[in-house]
């Protein structure tokens, strides 16, 4: 957190005077806008163009999780809190987005094809958020347990170098793949209901 | 039987041990996706972006059951219910 808070307050100074002909830290800043921008639009067509603020704040957020478990401490993310909080979010933001893009025909979109259907869309619907947090919870959680394993396992002399190949699989690799999966069935989810 | 609580803490590792089997299920779901989406990318190149991206979805939707196995080890391991219960049986 404090990381990306004084990387906040950095590019805030940085940024103070926008230029026309971007140079230096605005050109990154603005490199990475246009990618996540980009991200959005590939994959969630025009209707979904104003998420791209969204999904580039899970997207940082999950990922500084992922990375700073290895310094040693334990991620945000091994935690069902956070991960529920967030798909809690992505779970309002489909709801809304499908009433906003499709008003009445979301809503009849629960009784097809056949009205009795209605608790097993509604249950369908709430199966999401929840298999989401568990998914990236149960990653996170599962690299951190193996993690401390083997910290405890292993000889004082070992410590510094057996952890390092497997922090990189479960820190780093599985992390950017848990975070690129997670923002990437937010987007399919909300696509769903924003085009049904 | 001379403990019950160590029974009950015996079946819970292997309780366990049974859920954490569900991996060979998933992990063979896991490679088929995964060939499959290698051999259509082989055919057709010019694809590979979206069938990455459904790819990377299909893969996140397979692995959640080995996921929820892991879960529900991690419950019988270091959260479990049947422990409590016994105790407070004993208890009142």
């Amino acid at each position: 957190m404090a990381v990306l808070i004084i990387l906040a307050v950095f590019l805030r100074i940085k940024l103070r005077k926008m230029e026309d002909v971007p140079k230096g830290v605005q050109n990154a800043a603005e490199a990475v806008v246009e990618f996540f921008q980009n991200f959005v639009h590939t994959t969630g067509g025009d209707k979904l163009m104003g998420l791209d603020p969204w999904i580039f704040t899970i997207f940082i957020f999950i990922l500084s999780c992922s990375l700073i478990g290895m310094l040693g401490v334990r991620p945000p993310t091994a935690d069902w809190a956070t991960t529920f909080a967030l798909a809690l979010a992505t779970f309002i933001l489909t709801l809304g987005m499908g009433f906003r893009c499709r008003k009445g025909k979301y809503l009849k979109s629960f009784i097809e094809p056949n009205p009795i259907f209605l608790p097993l869309n509604i249950i369908n619907e709430i199966a999401n958020p929840i298999s989401m947090s568990f998914r990236l919870f149960g990653n996170v959680l599962g690299g951190m347990i193996l993690l401390t394993l083997l910290y405890s396992l292993a000889p004082i002399f070992l410590r510094i170098i057996i952890p390092i190949p497997l922090h990189i699989y479960f820190d780093v690799i599985m992390g950017a793949l848990q975070t690129y999966i997670f923002c990437i069935l937010s987007l399919t989810f909300i696509k769903g209901a924003a085009d049904g | 039987m001379q403990d019950p609580l160590a029974f009950i803490i015996a079946c819970a590792h292997f309780a366990a041990a049974i859920a954490l089997l569900n991996g060979i299920g998933t992990t063979f779901g896991d490679a088929k996706i995964t060939v499959a989406a290698i051999e259509s990318i082989a055919r057709q190149p010019e694809a590979a972006d979206s069938i990455r991206t459904t790819m990377f979805v299909g893969l996140g939707m397979a692995e959640t059951s080995g996921i929820y196995g892991l879960l529900i080890a991690i419950i019988m391991l270091f959260a479990n219910p049947l422990v409590n219960i016994y105790l407070s049986h004993i208890g009142g």
